[in-house]
């Protein structure tokens, strides 16, 4: 089986007639197979005394992550992340919207380690604040594009026939249209300036993504002689997929989602870039760098510490992924 | 085979109908086109409703999409509000954009997959975790930041190209850009061909053709690269339409006037029907795509039967 094709990527309709399931299904098979316990039972539990019981997906992907230097990194940048957007005056004591127009485009001066944009704003100060912005979006973007997609993949998977085609195909309509061209269209109308159409917009084109690697998970998942043995014992279905189904399907979802998240947030600020995502007041590295990127002859300091901070941010989400993928799976091993 | 392509084609007409669909709303939610029309001014409401008649707009929505539809088919993709045919634009517009992406897409897949059976052949090794870290810092870095350093770099600190192209758009001042529209999927392509090459590499075909005696060379483009690059094939097929419709980002850093900039101008101008046309026909290419690798696979995989 193929390995799961990069998130970020569209991937061919799924469907079992077809003769390669394209995406997904590989990475699920064998974490399926794996002895693997509910979600309860793994995680956080001391490793230590690891012979006494049997050892689950979950406990052995902790075991693996702590011991992996990229996890330590990028998990390092992203609390720190965090904790900038929200507490920004941690580390800045000067307002971002604070600017004096005599400082336009000069360059570093005690208090003001990046200098200062067109405007005469502190870049430092812009730098940190707009932290807040892509995160707030990566992460409720995340957030709502696995749970939408996780509910249609799963329901779709899981009770097949009709419901299955028809959120297939919808999901294929979404899939259909490119996502820059879509949120050029649907978010010039927006005239808000908080992050929620933004965020909106994603969850409405980035949901299939996920769907289509649960359907796959939730197919392979349910086919388990467990599976079939809570059937026979009068589980419902609603027991069936919440206890059974779900916790062995729920790992690709996971790789998929978090490395999903650096996606998102590179593609709010080409969003933001193109003058459709986040406007002002909002701080937000793709404005800045839009607006940097007219004078990159004259000011580089404008345009190089956002594009440094966005793409640190990207790579620390992704680098989470990555290491998240190899320790939950086990054919890399 | 035949049936198969049949089949396929029957499944793409609700999904192009969805997608399309989806769009004229988003397009015609954009406000009032009459009004666009007028700028600043206050249209006289007869003039409005004489254009609104002409122009199909006093119609449903539903309505409109069907008639929109119909003329499609038959070749007219309307008229943009400033009187150009809209298909003059796409005849100047598609063949850049097309051009673009065809050294974009051959970028890729040449240095992606080399650089993936590298990377993936010498696993573990430093040459591979150097890769793989470099392809990770591509895939961070987006696409108008490495636009906007690239043409700083080439075009104006060194001058070794120039900076923006002209109308022409010739295969030479499209280099550049073919780059930087091609770098992040050539990361994405190195790193699955390399995964791909990495599970294939240990298969006990790899082994019987060694223990043939077949040389090195044969053994990895014939046997394990044919095995290893469905995944890839897949990825590049999709990309195809990400990479017309990403285009826009590069389009505008270089200033090409391909499909991103006609679509960007029209979305400016409220150009209801150039936006719909371009992203009517993007979709379908999109749509093409996704078939012809699925028919691909065959040719890749001759266990692969469509039935």
């Amino acid at each position: 089986m193929p390995e799961p094709p990069p998130p970020a990527q569209p991937s061919p309709p799924q469907n079992p007639h077809e003769a390669v399931a394209p995406t997904g299904s590989g990475g699920a098979a064998d974490l399926a197979m794996t002895e693997a316990e509910t979600l309860e039972g793994g995680g956080r539990t001391a490793a230590g005394n690891v012979h006494n019981k049997p050892r689950s997906l979950w406990s052995d992907a902790w075991r693996e992550l702590r011991r992996n230097p990229v996890f330590i990194i990028s998990a390092a940048l992203i609390l720190f992340l965090v904790v900038i957007s929200l507490w920004p005056q941690l580390i800045v004591s000067t307002n971002p919207l604070h600017c004096e127009l005599a400082k336009s485009q000069a360059g570093r001066e005690p208090g003001h380690p990046f200098g200062f944009d067109t405007q005469g704003c502190d870049v430092y100060a812009r730098t940190v604040y707009g932290a807040r912005a892509s995160v707030t979006v990566g992460i409720c973007a995340t957030l709502g594009v696995a749970l939408l997609g996780s509910l249609v993949g799963g329901l779709a998977g899981f009770f097949g026939g009709w419901a299955d085609a028809l959120l297939s195909r919808a999901a294929d309509i979404f899939f259909g249209i490119p996502v820059i061209l879509g949120g050029l269209v649907f978010l010039s109308v927006v005239t808000s300036s908080t992050v929620w159409p933004v965020v909106g917009f994603i969850v409405l084109l980035g949901w299939p993504q996920i769907a289509r690697i649960a359907r796959g998970a939730v197919i392979t998942a349910k086919q388990h002689d467990y599976v079939q043995a809570a059937r026979a014992l009068g589980a419902s279905n609603g027991r069936m997929l919440l206890r059974h189904v779900a916790p062995n399907a729920v790992a690709p979802v996971i790789v998929v989602a978090t490395i999903a998240l650096g996606t998102y947030i590179a593609l709010e600020a080409t969003l933001s870039f193109l003058g459709v995502g986040l406007r002002p007041p909002t701080v937000s590295w793709g404005i800045d760098i839009s607006n940097a990127a007219a004078q990159i002859r004259n000011a580089p300091h404008m345009l190089l510490w956002p594009a440094g901070a966005l793409s640190l941010t990207v790579l620390a989400f992704i680098m989470l992924g990555d290491a998240v993928r190899d320790a939950l799976d086990p054919k890399l091993r | 085979m035949g049936r198969y392509v049949i089949r396929r084609l029957l499944q793409m007409i609700p999904v192009f109908i969805g997608s399309t669909f989806l769009i004229f709303i988003m397009v015609y939610a954009l406000g009032d086109p009459v009004a666009a029309l007028f700028g600043d001014r206050a249209p006289d409401p007869a003039t409005a409703a004489r254009i609104r008649a002409e122009l199909y707009l006093d119609q449903p929505l539903w309505k409109q999409y069907l008639h929109y539809m119909g003329q499609i088919f038959r070749g007219d993709f309307g008229t943009a509000f400033n009187g150009q045919p809209v298909l003059d634009l796409m005849v100047t517009a598609f063949p850049i954009t097309i051009r673009l992406t065809l050294i974009a897409v051959v970028i890729e897949m040449i240095i992606g997959i080399v650089l993936g059976v590298v990377s993936g052949l010498r696993r573990g090794r430093s040459v591979d975790t150097t890769l793989l870290f470099l392809t990770l810092i591509v895939i961070s870095v987006p696409t108008f930041v490495t636009g906007y350093l690239l043409q700083f770099l080439f075009g104006v600190k060194w001058g070794i190209v120039r900076p923006s192209v002209s109308t022409d758009a010739t295969f030479g001042e499209l280099l550049l850009p073919g780059v930087v529209l091609a770098l992040v999927s050539l990361a994405y392509v190195t790193r699955l061909t390399r995964t791909s090459i990495v599970e294939n590499v240990r298969g006990d075909y790899v082994r019987t053709a060694r223990a043939k005696g077949l040389p090195r060379r044969r053994v990895i483009v014939r046997h394990l690269l044919r095995n290893s690059l469905i995944p890839v094939v897949t990825f590049i097929g999709t990309d195809i339409g990400a990479l017309m419709g990403g285009a826009i980002v590069t389009e505008r850093i270089f200033n090409i006037h391909g499909v991103g900039f006609q679509l960007y101008q029209g979305i400016l101008r409220n150009n209801a029907p150039t936006v719909v046309g371009f992203v009517t026909v993007l979709v379908i290419v999109f749509l093409l795509a996704n078939l012809i690798v699925d028919l691909l696979y065959a040719v890749l995989d001759p266990r692969i039967r469509y039935a």
